[in-house]
């Protein structure tokens, strides 16, 4: 059977400076500059570095000669940095953006969901907005009238489904848009971080309507800085960094690549820019983490350390706590606030510290996110994957104790034995009674 | 389950590759997005409609206003002649056919800008907008027409000549040819102010001269010799002047204008749509 999707040498490149503004005046103002032999007024300054190779032209390459491929039914989880080329390479993918070289070839009819809701009118009725929104996805009329009761049931919509969408909340919004892109009649599909839309109940509901796609042996291209749904969803990973393919296998060693390939803590985050309504405001500069006073990258499991974030706010933010989040081969393990209510943050720099007691985590490599969250409003700023650091593998006695697992947790546990004349089960069958027995577990 | 039921040689094969040539149209798939035509259509209906009281009648206010001041100022003041048709019938004729066209390439004009945030997201044949456009703007030209229609039937129970007869059938005919000139002009000018930005100034302004150069508020018949070749390279001229022959029954137009006028609407849209197709492409990487 043909590959699903055949990519062949891609390249795509982007010019810096030309971006947009370009006015009839300013070309010819260059071009008159350039008959009377002056400088051009208009030539670029070179206020952004490229930041990958040809660092001072005036164009850079966003995808350098990717290649690969895709069987039909294969789920393959695309991980990278902010800037890698992920979304360059999806909307090349999807058509919004011509490669510069290269080939691609599809076969079967593709459906990208770079954004939910795209062309959502806010006067149209629910019912109107799946039809047309399912119109600029590809489908036809008739597809989406085969598939409107499946998206009006699974947005939990049926009784506002003639009401515009402009009263909805934003919550019933982006159910709606999910729902449409989720029931799209298409062979391959290419999804964009979409799922981290929504509260946390409709984010696991997307979650389970991804892998039922993906069950149905449709190919799947799914982006995303949540690994634990990469993670779960996939059969695959591919790992871009700097335009190219730095890792192409299963996922769980593509997923291994890349954390190994996050900033370190104590370095300058490579991608300081989170991602949220409040990123345009707050920056983040540096995590790290303080043991016994000096900063390092591994941490010694045996004692208490401190993770330090520093970071930058353009403006005051009411209410605001920094957050951090802890993470583990994808999952999150928890999260901590530097105030539970929320104080002011002042414009300027700030840093916040979090104090880890000992023996909290178990060897083994951990990544740390960091944000920003408005307590009201909820309005927020997050860097998924800002820094990783190490806990090295030292044991004690605390540690023994448990056997596997990322977190080292103390919860009450004890055991009743029949053998000592304390305890019977009820339902204890002739024979097995004697050596069944009740059993806590440690959590973790 | 729907894939499985699909035979695999019936999948459809895509190649995407870098824009380089001219004539990589992709026609094709615009019929498959005809659904979507329908539907962006009736997105503007129902969204034009929404909030408005009056609905459909704004429509209505352009041209008797239009009329209004026409009348006024190149019938009163200036003493233009109306080729013997009661002048508020001929002005309202002509800018009631002037208006689709000039609607069709003002609101198609700004296809790429307007649109930038979903031709980002997603790709479907960019094609599909500015015919959408062309099919919604009839709605004002029908209901316009309508109250055009009303006028020269009034006109006629006061003893004046109503001149339908099977010409009327040619209407359409007209009303299609200046669809595809405003689809055309239109796609020429959202595809160069993709680059160019100031153009948009331009438009307005350059629509109103356009029409002066049209006999909207003035007959061709009057127009002098030494002047009659503009008559042949602008195909809104022999558009106008049909449209009246059909509506009114007073208008001059030869069959080398009206060919001629053809030969034009067919190279600006066939001009038209290599350079959209070909801005299409690179278009969200200038934005």
């Amino acid at each position: 059977m043909p590959p699903a999707i055949l990519v062949s040498g891609l390249w795509k490149r982007y010019r810096y400076g030309t971006l947009g503004y370009g006015t009839l005046r300013h070309d010819l103002q260059s071009w008159w500059a350039r008959v009377r032999g002056r400088d051009d007024p208009n030539a670029k300054l070179h206020l952004r570095r490229p930041p990958a190779n040809d660092a001072g032209s005036d164009h850079f390459w966003a995808l350098a000669d990717v290649s690969f491929t895709v069987e039909p039914g294969e789920v393959v989880g695309i991980v990278g940095r902010n800037g890698a080329g992920k979304s360059t390479l999806l909307k090349v993918l999807s058509r919004v953006t011509a490669p510069t070289r290269g080939e691609i070839r599809l076969r079967g009819r593709l459906a990208s969901l770079l954004e939910v809701g795209t062309g959502f009118h806010p006067d149209l009725t629910g019912r109107e907005n799946i039809f047309l929104n399912g119109a600029i996805l590809g489908m036809t009329r008739a597809e989406v009238r085969r598939q409107f009761d499946a998206i009006v049931a699974f947005a939990g919509l049926e009784r506002f489904v003639d009401t515009p969408v402009k009263r909805y909340s934003s919550g019933m919004y982006v159910r709606l848009a999910f729902a449409v892109a989720a029931h799209l009649e298409a062979e391959i599909l290419v999804v964009d971080e979409v799922l981290a839309v929504g509260d946390a109940s409709f984010q696991r509901k997307a979650l389970g309507r991804m892998q039922a796609v993906a069950g149905e042996g449709r190919t799947v291209l799914f982006v995303s800085h949540n690994l634990g749904a990469v993670r779960s969803l996939c059969t695959r990973g591919l790992v871009i960094a700097d335009g190219a393919i730095a890792f192409a296998g299963d996922t769980v060693p593509a997923l291994e690549h890349y954390e190994a390939s996050l900033a370190t803590v104590g370095d300058p985050l490579r991608s300081s820019r989170p991602a949220g309504p409040l990123a345009g405001v707050v920056g983040f500069s540096r995590v790290a983490v303080r043991q016994d006073g000096i900063e390092v990258s591994r941490v010694d499991p045996t004692r208490g350390f401190e993770v330090i974030v520093e970071g930058r706010t353009e403006t005051p933010i009411g209410d605001a706590a920094v957050a951090l989040g802890l993470f583990s081969e994808g999952h999150r393990l928890f999260s901590l606030h530097d105030s539970t209510e929320g104080v002011n943050l002042p414009a300027g720099d700030f840093r916040s510290h979090f104090e880890m007691p000992s023996h909290l985590l178990r060897p083994g490599r951990f990544v740390l996110g960091v944000g920003v969250r408005r307590a009201l409003g909820g309005d927020w700023a997050w860097i998924a994957e800002a820094a990783a650091f190490e806990v090295s593998e030292r044991w004690d006695e605390r540690l023994l104790q448990r056997d596997t697992g990322a977190l080292c947790v103390s919860v009450r546990a004890w055991r009743e034995t029949a053998s000592a004349g304390s305890f019977t089960l009820e339902d204890a069958v002739a024979g097995a009674g004697q050596s069944r027995r009740e059993e806590g577990h440690d959590r973790g | 389950m729907r894939n499985a039921e699909r035979p695999e040689a019936s999948l459809r094969e895509t190649v995407i590759r870098p824009a380089s040539g001219w004539f990589d149209l992709h026609l094709g798939e615009l019929w498959r997005y005809r659904d979507l035509i329908y539907l962006m259509v009736r997105r503007d209906f129902v969204a034009q409609y929404a909030q408005t009281i009056l609905g459909p009648l704004w429509f209505l206010i352009q041209p008797v206003l239009t009329t209004a001041m026409f009348v006024l100022v190149f019938n009163r003041v200036a003493r233009l002649p109306t080729d013997g048709v009661p002048p508020y019938l001929f002005y309202m004729a002509g800018s009631v056919a002037w208006g689709y066209f000039a609607n069709c390439l003002t609101r198609i004009s700004t296809t790429f800008t307007t649109n930038a945030h979903i031709f980002g997201k997603v790709w479907f044949p960019r094609l599909v907008v500015p015919i959408s456009v062309a099919v919604s703007s009839l709605f004002a030209f029908v209901i316009q027409f309508a109250l055009l229609a009303v006028l020269l039937g009034l006109e006629a129970l006061r003893g004046g000549s109503l001149p339908i007869g099977p010409g009327l059938l040619a209407l359409p005919l007209v009303v299609l040819q200046m669809g595809l000139l405003g689809i055309g002009c239109g796609i020429v000018i959202s595809s160069l102010t993709t680059k160019y930005r100031d153009l948009v100034n331009l438009v307005a302004f350059g629509v109103q001269l356009w029409m002066f150069a049209t006999p909207v508020v003035y007959p061709a018949s009057k127009i002098p010799a030494r002047w009659a070749w503009l008559l042949a390279v602008n195909p809104m001229a022999p558009m106008v002047e049909s449209f009246r022959i059909l509506v009114l029954g007073a208008g001059t137009v030869t069959a080398g204008q009206i060919a001629a006028g053809i030969a034009i609407t067919l190279l600006i849209l066939a001009a038209g749509v290599v350079l959209f197709s070909r801005i299409e492409k690179s278009f969200m990487d200038t934005v």
